[in-house]
This record gives structure tokens, sequence and C-alpha cells, in this order.
């Protein structure tokens, strides 16, 4: 199906809005949906499934996925990756090394830093490593600390190139630890 | 009863109509919503509302529970109209409910994207008093619910883009000048190498029908909720600054002036009015009041017309349907008589 606004893409995402008192739907290119602010918009994020399965890349490891069922909702990863839609708090458990990348591909983090009410009575994570993460983190935080300012000074020009040596730094951090992870499979 | 956030003008307000933080929770002990069946959402929405109207807060009685699946087609669309669902929440049925504080500042979605949104909204620019409440709700409701929380990876959410804070926090901006000098598009290419993103209030996103954007954080694993707040405060202030400058440079411009003065004078007697007419022109209007051109109408009467002149808001006010062309005419009438109160 065609971009129902450019006329010209693939349309990948599926958007829903009121016009003109209607209940609208339309089918649009990821490029259209971007340029009308739909990515990102509080919870549809159009890409995601299509950003997991990415990572799922080989068959092999496909047909491995499917054997393990989420024990809280008995979903399976490829399930999550083709919906986009994770089945339960406790697939983040199940699911967790598989899930980082694309979590880490979508925030720039891996790990909370909000509201904490108490101690949480899931686990996930326990087996990561921080340590590939801190080592990155004096030439993130200095280049934060850089954009903070230069975006109180409003010099956004400076401020968007800042922002992208950080994404740079963040996905080659990220990268070299996919690397190692096909490594071990 | 108390004005509504959307009849009132509040801090910032010649270019901040609004603050709004939602929070994504969800029930730790059930499936997120796309694998629950019908028996589970309705458990679900039971507890959720259980919970609200007896978390003994002083608001709790101020609270009503709106059975959105049961309700007419006309009745979903306003309340996306007075911002106070998704889109996503109307389209489809699946014990959908809603829980609404009677001035509409607060609003909680059972059964959306994920078991519980949970929406702060008051005028003007206070990101301040607005989390400050949606957290007190939180914690509240957690009590009761206990919402899934890792300690690594924060809230659980459906969609990995709401981990960690859950949280997404915006201001809707108006932003006339700006978007007559053409810089909004660059400045939102801009924002969003930022973290945040842009997007029109209404009609279709890239061509915002009355100049209006809401801008909000993309990312909430990693960052506090503090941090996420401050980053949109700090680049607000300066969209607040730069607008306002470009205000005072296009004002005296005849050409703005005459723009100014004939949405004005068209809104003083048009007698049939269609709504993107209407918001454009409001607009204007709303440009030419902050500075200082026009004076029989305020900040407030412009805020309120802009919920209340949408179609299916228009008709939930008169309480019957209306053709096209009628709404035209009590829209037009509507705005007439809200310049003719001063
Ligand atoms: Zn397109
Ligand atoms: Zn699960």
């Amino acid at each position: 199906m065609l971009c129902q606004k450019c006329k010209k893409n693939q349309a990948n995402t599926h958007v829903k809005q009121i016009i003109n008192g209607k209940l609208t739907e339309m089918d649009l290119c990821s490029d259209c949906a971007a340029k009308m602010g739909f990515t990102t918009s509080f919870g549809s994020f159009p890409n995601i499934a299509d950003m997991m399965s990415g990572f799922l890349g080989m068959p092999t490891m496909n047909a491995l996925a499917d054997e393990v069922k989420c024990g809280g909702c008995g979903a399976t990863f490829s399930q999550i990756s083709k919906s986009g839609k994770v089945g339960c708090a406790k697939c983040y458990e199940t699911f967790y090394d598989r899930l980082l990348p694309s979590i880490k591909r979508i925030h720039g983090n891996t790990v909370h830093t909000g509201k904490r009410l108490r101690t949480a009575r899931l686990k996930s994570g326990e087996g990561e490593t921080p340590a590939a993460v801190r080592e990155d983190k004096s030439e993130l935080e200095t280049l934060q600390e850089q954009l903070r300012s230069a975006v109180n000074a409003q010099e956004f020009e400076q401020a968007a190139a800042l922002r992208d040596r950080i994404n740079e730094l963040k996905f080659r951090s990220k990268n070299e630890k996919n690397d190692s992870s096909v490594g071990e499979a | 009863m108390e004005k509504k956030w959307y009849e009132k003008n509040g801090k910032d307000g010649s270019v901040v109509i609004s603050t709004r933080i939602r929070l994504a929770r969800n029930l730790e002990e059930f499936p997120f919503p796309a694998r629950c069946s019908d028996d589970l959402r309705v458990r679900i929405a039971e507890k959720v509302k259980d919970a609200v109207l007896n978390s003994g807060s002083v608001i709790s009685p101020r609270f009503s529970c709106i059975d959105v699946d049961n309700i007419p087609m006309g009745e979903r669309v306003s309340l996306v109209e007075r911002h106070l669902v998704s889109p996503e929440f109307i389209s489809e049925k699946g014990t959908k409910s809603l829980l609404l504080l009677d001035d509409e500042s607060v609003s909680i979605m059972v059964n959306e994207e994920d078991h519980v949104r949970l929406q702060v909204m008051c005028e003007g620019f206070d990101l301040d008093r607005a989390y400050e409440q949606a957290s007190r709700i939180d914690t509240l409701l957690d009590e009761r619910l206990k919402f899934a929380f890792s300690d690594t990876l924060g809230y659980l959410t459906q969609c990995p883009t709401n981990l960690g804070t859950g949280m997404r926090a915006s201001v809707m901006l108006h932003l006339p000048a700006l978007t007559e000098a053409k810089i909004m598009r660059k400045m939102g290419e801009n924002l969003s190498k930022l973290g945040i993103t842009v997007r029109g209030a209404y009609g279709e996103g890239s061509e915002p029908a009355a100049d209006l954007y809401q801008i909000s954080n993309q990312i909430t694993l990693g960052i506090s909720e503090k941090t996420a707040i401050e980053n949109l405060r700090s680049i607000t202030k300066q969209l607040i600054a730069q607008e306002l400058s470009y205000r005072e440079k296009l004002s005296p411009r005849i050409e703005i002036q005459d723009k100014i003065y004939r949405a004005q004078g068209i809104l003083k007697s048009a007698r049939l009015i269609d709504c993107a007419e209407a918001q454009k022109l409001l607009s204007r209007v709303r440009f030419g009041i902050t500075t200082g051109l026009i004076t029989d109408m305020d900040l407030e009467s412009v805020n309120r017309l802009f919920v209340e002149i949408q179609p299916a808001t228009l008709m939930q006010s008169t309480g019957k349907e209306l053709t096209a062309s009628e709404r035209d005419a009590v829209r037009a009438n509507l705005i007439r008589s809200a310049g003719n109160a001063h």
C-alpha cells in the first residue's frame, strides 16, 4: 500500500486522529509519519516491530527464540518482535537480553534513573556488567554537559551538533556490545 | 463548578496555552492489554475504578467513571477534542473506561495501550504543578494497584518506548509569529535532535490549524522525571522568548496588522464559519490581543473557543446532532457572543 500523504513511499504506519469531528485513520510511510509528529507521540512507535525483528536477523535464532515462552503470559520473542508489543511485565525478565538492543536504540540508555517507590519485585538485567558503559561515561557526560549549556545559551545549531556526537557515541558503544553478543551466539 | 483548564489563562499565557503530564502504568499481576482477555479487562477496569474512587484522597469523590465503549461516537470524539483521551483510545472497543475529575484536569484512561494512562492538565506554563499532582495520584494508586516496576528498567510498559519513567511531559504553545516567519520546520528538526518532539496540536501535524504546537520529551529511560522536565522547561522558555521577540518585530508591519484586524472583522460579523477557518482567525486575533492591537476580547475567551468550536464538542454542548452548516451557524454565533461580552 502506498503512503496516503506523499503517494510515493510504501506505507508502514497506521495512524488515527480526529479531523473535523471524525475519527480518521491513515496509512503513512515513516517519513511522512515523522513529519507529522507521529513516530514519537505517546505510546506509538510504529517502527518498533521492524526494529526488533531487525535484531532477530538470523533464522536459526528465530527458531530458537520460538522455543522459549514467557512464564507470565506465554508470549514468544518472535510474537513480541512481530507486534512491537511486549506481553507482560515478566517478558522483560524472560527476554531481557534480546530486548536490550532495541531498548538501547530507542532511549540511548538501559537503566532507569527516575521515580522509585519501593524495591522492585521483578528483577531484570542482573547479569549485565555496566563496565563497558562506564568507560564511555566520562566523555559522554562531558558532551552532555556541553549540550546543556549550549541549550541554555540558545545555541541550537551547536546543540544539535553535540547531540549528533552524543548519539554517535551511544551508537558505537551499543554496536560494540551487539558484536560481542553475536559472537557468543 | 470550577472552571476547566481550557477556560483559563495561566502562567506565560501569551504563549503557553497548557501543560500536560502523562504517566503510563501497568498492574503487575495482569498481562499487558494486548494479551488480556475481555474478562481480564473487566477485572482491571473494576480494580482501577475502585482504587481511584476509594483512594481516600480529597479529590476522589470528584471523579466520575465513563464507560467509553457504550457512549455515542460524538461524545467519544469530543473527549479527544477536549484533550482528555487519545484517538487510539476511542477507535476500538475493549472495556475502555475513563475516570475523569469534574474540572477535567485529571483523566485516567483504563485499558488503553497500557492498563493505566494517567494525565494531568493545567492552564499555562506550570510543569511542576502538573507533575506533582500526577506523581501524588500515581503514588496513591500504586498502593492499591501495585504497578509493574523493575529495578533496572523502571516502570514496565507494553511498548518499550515508554519504559523507565513512563512519563511524557508536554506544553501546548501558540506560536503565530514563529510560524509566520517560517522557522518552525527547522526548529522542529533541531529540537528533535535534543530529544524533544514537536507536533501540531490541532489538525494535521505538519500544518497546525491554529499555530498551536505540542512539544514534549521523547526519552523516558535513563533520564529522571526532574531532568526531563528541566530540559523541556529550558527549551520552552527559549521558545517563549523567541516567539515574543518575533511578535514585537512583526506586529508593527501593516501586512500583519491587516491580517489581524481582518480576522477580527470576520469573526465579529460572520454568520457561518467552519472549524478550520475559525481556528486560523482566532489564532490571528490571539496574536493581536498579546500585542495590544485587539482589546475587546481576552485570552481566556480565545482559549475556551479553541476547544468549544470543534464539531463534536459543539454538538455536545447544544445537546443535539447538527448538520455541518447548522454547526457553522452555531459556531459563528458562539464566537460573536464571546466578542460582545466585552
Ligand atoms: Zn509518505
Ligand atoms: Zn510475558
